[in-house]
């Protein structure tokens, strides 16, 4: 069997949250008892509404975030802790695409500077090799040589990410968490990056998390899916099959209200009520205050996540053909 | 003689000598749902800023915006206040920018009865605990005192709607009112704004950059390239058979949830610089249909045989099948 190129186990990440200065903390879980796997060269797409924890788990993923709870390993191996010379070293091997290019990047510094970063910081390649390794970079990402000594507010939203993206192959990574990488962009841009993205991932092999809200996008993206909701995985199964026939609840709801150009409004499943608060989590299913079919088992025990098929998992009571749950 | 409720013409914008809206000409029928559809910056949002006189004072503005026939571009400050909110109410995409964080959301919206109707005190105090429930605000009584804070994003937008029927509008401007949300939430908006314009009546505006929340509340669109409208329609004739070369690629670009899995098309390039338009048409240098006349001579909006308006040398053929459209037209 393939080691995975990560692994999490029965990760945990409770924030506190206080409410006025003197206010007592009130434990958040922001990630709650989640395991996902990725596979070399695989895309795992995280969908989920805000709050759900996806962000945080991609920066537990990373290690940035340390776990309460479970553990993470890279390649079979644990992962260092936070700040350590070897998790520093580790980091050349994952890297992290945010939401807003122009945050992520040096104002200050030219484009090619910055793509060059991380091979000065991990100390990759020889100088001069460095210079090549920048311009072969931004070829791979569409950006033009002559734009390597533009400063980021000389580029357009696009061609920033492709920066951002650049960057973070810059070192080899062989997993990349990409967080909302495309949200920012127009429908035109997007689908431009989203090419560029699959293109690279198909040429260097590289594992991927693709963390987004956008349905179609994820969809395109990801070989496999896993919804959130609350901090918890509530059904994971391969791209293809999830949207074509979603088995919980939530996804079914999800699926329901992307609006599809030229299909009415009617007929979809609007659901009601607004994502509970993590700080004051239902009991029972998470999801039981806005699900349409839930009975009284909904309310009082938690769902876990069971597999219902060939590659397929859901967190439901209410799902048939579900089995034995899955060893955490 | 009658009038279109807004009639807007030949309006143009210019910041600091930047030409950014070159000319829109547009009308909104009495309860009508109108789409605004483009990228950043091809300025949708800009024309109804204009309209409203609520850019900044740098921005030099020609042409004329009526309502029912009366002049607003060159009205007094007082004669546009007596409009807008009272007339045309807008809403934006962030809420939580737009309401007063200081300031209890019920007496926020008592502030714009007053201002628009008239009323105070405990009628107006009835009337917003009317226009809460109505935009679906649950439990509006005892959260009436509530800072905007203690509400969600989804329910913040509820908010501004409510804010925004306070005045009885003929016609409501959304910018972007989902944009922010999350995708339940967003269906859950684009629904009430729905059922609004049944109950009400009220004419909507709907500014979008996003093809397929247009398509559930609008029934005309109008897209937009470089403060231009380059195709305007019914939501049929545009979503079945997008003509202007932009248009489909809009389209085409949007990623589907069914259907095999195929790579994106997305359109060449990016939006011109507005400071470096051409004297031809804005989109050529990223269109794959452009022929020599593109480059150098501006097509105009002309109306079509179908009814359409449409800005295009050489248009996609009508009967050139949409890939990305076919399966959703089988299921509509």
């Amino acid at each position: 069997m393939v080691t995975p190129l990560i692994e999490a186990k029965g990760l945990t990440r409770v924030y506190e949250m206080r409410r006025g200065l003197f206010g007592k903390a009130i434990p958040v879980r922001a990630v709650d008892d989640l395991s996902i796997k990725v596979l070399p060269g695989e895309t795992l797409g995280v969908v989920g509404e805000s709050g759900s924890g996806k962000s945080t788990l991609g920066r537990m993923l990373l290690g940035i975030d340390p776990a309460q709870a479970g553990a993470v390993t890279f390649e079979g191996h644990p992962m260092p802790a936070f700040g350590t010379a070897e998790w520093r070293a580790l980091r050349a091997r994952m890297q992290l695409v945010y939401q807003d290019p122009l945050a992520a990047l040096d104002r200050r510094l030219t484009i090619a500077t910055q793509i060059r970063e991380p091979l000065d910081i991990h100390n990759l390649l020889t100088k001069s090799q460095r210079d090549g390794r920048v311009q072969a970079l931004m070829a791979a990402v569409g950006l033009r040589p002559d734009q390597a000594d533009r400063y980021p507010h000389e580029l357009s939203g696009g061609q920033r990410q492709r920066a951002v993206i650049a960057r973070a192959l810059a070192s080899h990574p062989s997993l990349i968490v990409c967080d909302e990488p495309v949200s920012a962009l127009d429908v035109s841009i997007q689908a431009q990056v989203v090419n560029m993205l699959r293109d690279l991932q198909d040429e260097f092999q590289i594992g991927m998390v693709f963390i987004s809200h956008d349905l179609k996008v994820v969809r395109n993206v990801a070989d496999r899916v896993a919804v959130m909701y609350l901090g918890r995985i509530v059904e994971e199964a391969l791209s293809d099959v999830i949207f074509a026939s979603p088995r919980h609840p939530y996804t079914q709801a999800l699926v329901s209200s992307v609006p599809v150009p030229g299909q009415p409004l009617k007929g979809r499943m609007i659901l009601q009520g607004e994502p509970p608060n993590p700080a004051d989590r239902p009991s029972g299913c998470a999801f039981h205050p806005r699900c349409p079919l839930a009975t009284d088992i909904c309310r009082t025990s938690v769902p876990a996540l069971r597999t219902i098929g060939v590659g397929r998992s859901a967190a439901c009571h209410l799902v048939e053909g579900a089995t034995a749950p899955i060893a955490a | 003689m009658s009038f279109d409720l807004v009639e807007i013409r030949d309006l143009k914008v210019a910041f600091d000598g930047t030409q950014v809206l070159h000319g829109i000409n547009l009308s909104v029928d009495r309860g009508e749902a109108l789409g605004l559809v483009g990228e950043s910056g091809c300025g949708k949002s800009v024309t109804w800023l204009a309209a409203l006189g609520l850019l900044p004072g740098k921005a030099a503005i020609s042409g004329s915006v009526r309502i029912e026939g009366n002049e607003l571009c060159s009205a007094p400050r007082q004669a546009l206040e007596r409009v807008r909110g009272g007339r045309i109410a807008m809403i934006f995409q962030d809420p939580s920018s737009s309401l007063n964080p200081v300031i209890r959301i019920g007496r926020q919206i008592t502030e714009a009865l007053t201002l628009h109707r008239g009323i105070g005190g405990e009628t107006a105090r009835a009337e917003a605990l009317r226009l809460l429930d109505m935009v679906g605000i649950p439990d509006a009584r005892r959260r009436f005192d509530l800072f905007p804070h203690e509400f969600s994003g989804g329910q913040c937008q509820r908010l501004m709607i409510a804010m925004a029927l306070a005045g009885q509008p003929d016609l409501l401007i959304a910018d972007e009112p989902t944009t922010a949300l999350d995708a339940t939430i967003q269906a859950q908006i684009l629904d009430l704004l729905n059922q609004l314009r049944a109950e009400t009546g009220m004419a909507t505006v709907f500014i979008s950059h996003d093809l397929g929340a247009v398509s559930q509340v609008c029934e005309r669109v109008c897209v937009m390239y470089a403060g231009r409208i380059v195709e305007q329609g019914s939501i049929t004739q545009l979503f079945s058979r997008p003509r202007h070369p932009y248009t489909r690629g809009l389209f085409d670009a949007i990623p589907r949830l069914d259907g095999p899995r195929t790579r994106l098309v997305p359109i060449p390039g990016t939006v011109p610089n507005p400071k470096q338009l051409t004297a031809g048409c804005a989109f050529s240098p990223r269109c794959a249909h452009s022929v020599a006349s593109c480059d150098f001579q501006r097509p105009e909006l002309d109306v079509m045989e179908d009814g359409r308006r449409l800005a295009c040398f050489n248009p996609v053929l009508a009967d050139e099948p949409t890939p990305a459209l076919q399966t959703v037209m089988e299921d509509a």
